[in-house]
């Protein structure tokens, strides 16, 4: 018997597996820009920092890309009741963006990048070259091309089916999202132009159409798991996105204090960005209420540990620590240190990675025949998540007193006082090193999370045998 | 919540504050807009700045340094390195990479022209004249 209740909701397979190997990728070279903050020669000039970087973040975005389109694929079948619109359209998209993306990488890793944008087409439009959008214009195109064939995927779903508030919430969040990339392919010659339409992307994706797809997935995966009643999830869903787009879209102006844009932005982005930690918060203590208000035990535990953590570092990481250096007096020292780094990392993590790790967790066994995954792989799945927390816990709180010390000797000091940027980097190694001991905590958390996939059926097999 | 406050009423919500505050940004968009030339000295985006600009991208400049702020945190801010170093200093630097000094950071070697180094330099010139409402702090950036 079929634990799926739709068989086309199988498509989510191949996009939760790639997503997990693009994971493991990201966090290899996350290692590597680690050790090349402390010994700066390390693999020089094969693969310098700026190319090792760049496939760092580019892998986070394409596999949190890849982890939302595996995630609605599984979701809304089952929310519209109906088989998805063409699941072999689907299957197609996915190769074509595997393929895409992986010799987009390789294009980084083995070819000059100014070659790779000569070839490509950069000198017809210029793209290229502003951080997380270094993409080649072909790629540029072919994730427009994906985003299109998807959102047609699965809007046409929703449309012929029933339409829920999770449903089309996401929806909203994923058009939202393939309109506003729309703007990486405008590069204005004025940089101060250039630098304010870049963070309608960067800062609108996360900070905006993204918190719709993190509360939808969060309330899907509340209420599988709790069994608590869809209009209450439903308020808080809206109230929850109501709070992150009133202040996140205003909340922009936290990015325009200090890149040439008028002074009111400080006021602006200081007043609405100190009220962007509330939604965040709203998640967690929605997260909470409703698995008090439980009504049934699911029996993958895994899945809502992954999902309350979500919830819970997703306020510290996005709330908290972006509430640190907002208001634009703090900033005005912070703009640009370690500080800046620290908030990234957890920001990630916590809302982002964690909410496609725990659609991962719930879906998973699902696609594989079961309800939830044998209780040794779950056992491993809970040691995994505090691992990786605990892991980004150090690596984020190493960042932090890197960055404080970094602002005390480099910032704060007047001209002549004022220690120079490398003298600077230098006082930090301590900050650095601890910085590498938690990356690979997160790495071997991340392994053990991998290996749990591969874990437990034997035992099964044995207790089913047993039962016969 | 109270059961008078119904899932509709919250997505009405949803959907008037959104709207409301897309207008809102989009107006100030648009007044900012009018601003930029001015504090930005538009008028001095000379052709060898837009040429600077296009080697900064296409050399992926930004996955080291920050520029006003912003890009990687590994290498030195360079919206003021005008300022703090000079143009010869520039040029002369972007010549010698990378130093090769046993484990420390290693900045590649670009193989600019005499033509793209003047670039490059014209265009980091031109940031530096961008009002920044004052910042960095101070001149290390």
């Amino acid at each position: 018997m079929s634990t799926l209740k739709f068989e086309s909701q199988k498509v989510a397979r191949l996009y939760f597996i790639g997503a997990l190997g693009l994971f493991l990728g990201q966090i290899l070279f996350g290692v590597l820009l680690g050790l090349q903050y402390l010994m700066g020669d390390v693999l020089f000039p094969h693969i310098p920092f700026n190319i090792a970087r760049m496939v760092h973040t580019n892998l986070l975005i394409v596999w949190l890309l890849m982890g939302f389109m595996g995630s609605a694929y599984f979701l809304i079948p089952e929310e519209a009741q109906t088989e998805l619109h063409s699941p072999k359209l689907a299957v197609a998209l996915f190769w074509i963006f595997l393929v895409a993306g992986a010799l987009t990488i390789l294009g980084y890793l083995l070819v000059p990048y100014a070659t790779l944008a000569a070839a490509t087409g950069n000198d017809l439009l210029a793209t290229m070259g502003r951080e997380f959008l270094e993409q080649p214009l072909p790629t540029k195109v072919g994730i427009v091309v994906v985003a299109l064939g998807f959102l047609y995927n699965i809007s046409l779903t929703v449309l012929k089916g029933r339409k829920t508030a999770i449903s089309l919430v996401l929806l909203m969040g994923l058009w939202g999202l393939a309109l506003m990339f729309l703007f990486s392919f405008v590069n204005p010659s004025n940089l101060v132009r250039d630098k304010m339409y870049w963070w309608f992307v960067v800062h609108l994706w996360v900070e905006g159409t993204w918190e719709l797809i993190l509360g939808a997935l969060l309330a899907y995966l509340l209420i599988k798991t709790t069994g608590v009643d869809r209009e209450v999830i439903d308020k808080w869903l809206y109230l929850i996105i109501t709070f992150a787009l009133v202040t996140g879209i205003l909340g922009t102006g936290h990015h325009f204090y200090f890149i040439g844009l008028p002074g009111y932005w400080q006021w602006i982005g200081s007043v609405f960005s100190a009220l962007e930690p509330i939604p965040f918060f709203m998640m967690t203590l929605f997260a909470f209420n409703m698995i008090q208000r439980r009504k049934r035990e699911h029996p993958n535990q895994a899945a809502v540990l992954w999902t309350v953590g979500c919830a819970v570092m997703g306020f510290l990481g996005a709330g908290l620590w972006g509430f640190i250096h907002t208001l634009s007096p703090v900033n005005y020292y912070t703009h640009g240190s370690q500080i800046t780094a620290a908030h990234g990392h957890l920001a990630f993590y916590g809302a982002y990675v964690l909410v496609v790790v725990a659609m991962i967790s719930y879906a998973m066994p699902l696609l594989r025949g079961r309800e939830a995954a044998p209780q040794r792989a779950q056992n491993m799945e809970m040691w995994a998540f505090w691992i990786m927390t605990i892991g980004m816990g150090v690596m984020v709180l190493a960042l932090t007193g890197a960055g404080i010390l970094q602002i005390w000797l480099q910032r704060i000091p007047a001209d002549g006082a004022a220690m120079g940027f490398m003298q600077t980097q230098d006082q930090l190694r301590f900050f650095y090193w601890l910085r590498i001991a938690g990356g690979l905590g997160f790495l071997s958390g991340l392994l053990i999370y991998l290996s749990s996939f591969f874990v437990g059926d034997k035992d099964e097999r044995r207790l089913q045998t047993a039962a016969a | 919540m109270s059961s008078g406050f119904t899932s509709q009423a919250a997505r009405n919500i949803f959907y008037g504050g959104t709207l409301f505050f897309v207008l809102l940004f989009a107006v100030l968009v648009f007044h900012t807009e009018q601003r930029i030339p001015e504090r930005s000295k538009a008028a001095e985006i000379t052709p060898a700045v837009v040429r600077g600009k296009h080697i900064w991208e296409t050399r992926n400049c930004i996955g080291c340094h920050t520029l006003l702020g912003e890009g990687a945190y590994f290498a030195p801010e360079l919206g003021n390195v005008y300022t703090r170093r000079g143009p010869d200093f520039i040029k002369a630097w972007m010549k010698a990479q990378p130093t090769g000094a046993p484990g420390r950071r290693q900045m590649p070697q670009f193989h600019l022209n005499d033509q793209q180094l003047d670039d490059i330099t014209e265009f980091l010139k031109w940031t530096n004249g961008v009002n920044t409402e004052n910042w960095p702090p101070n001149k290390e950036g």
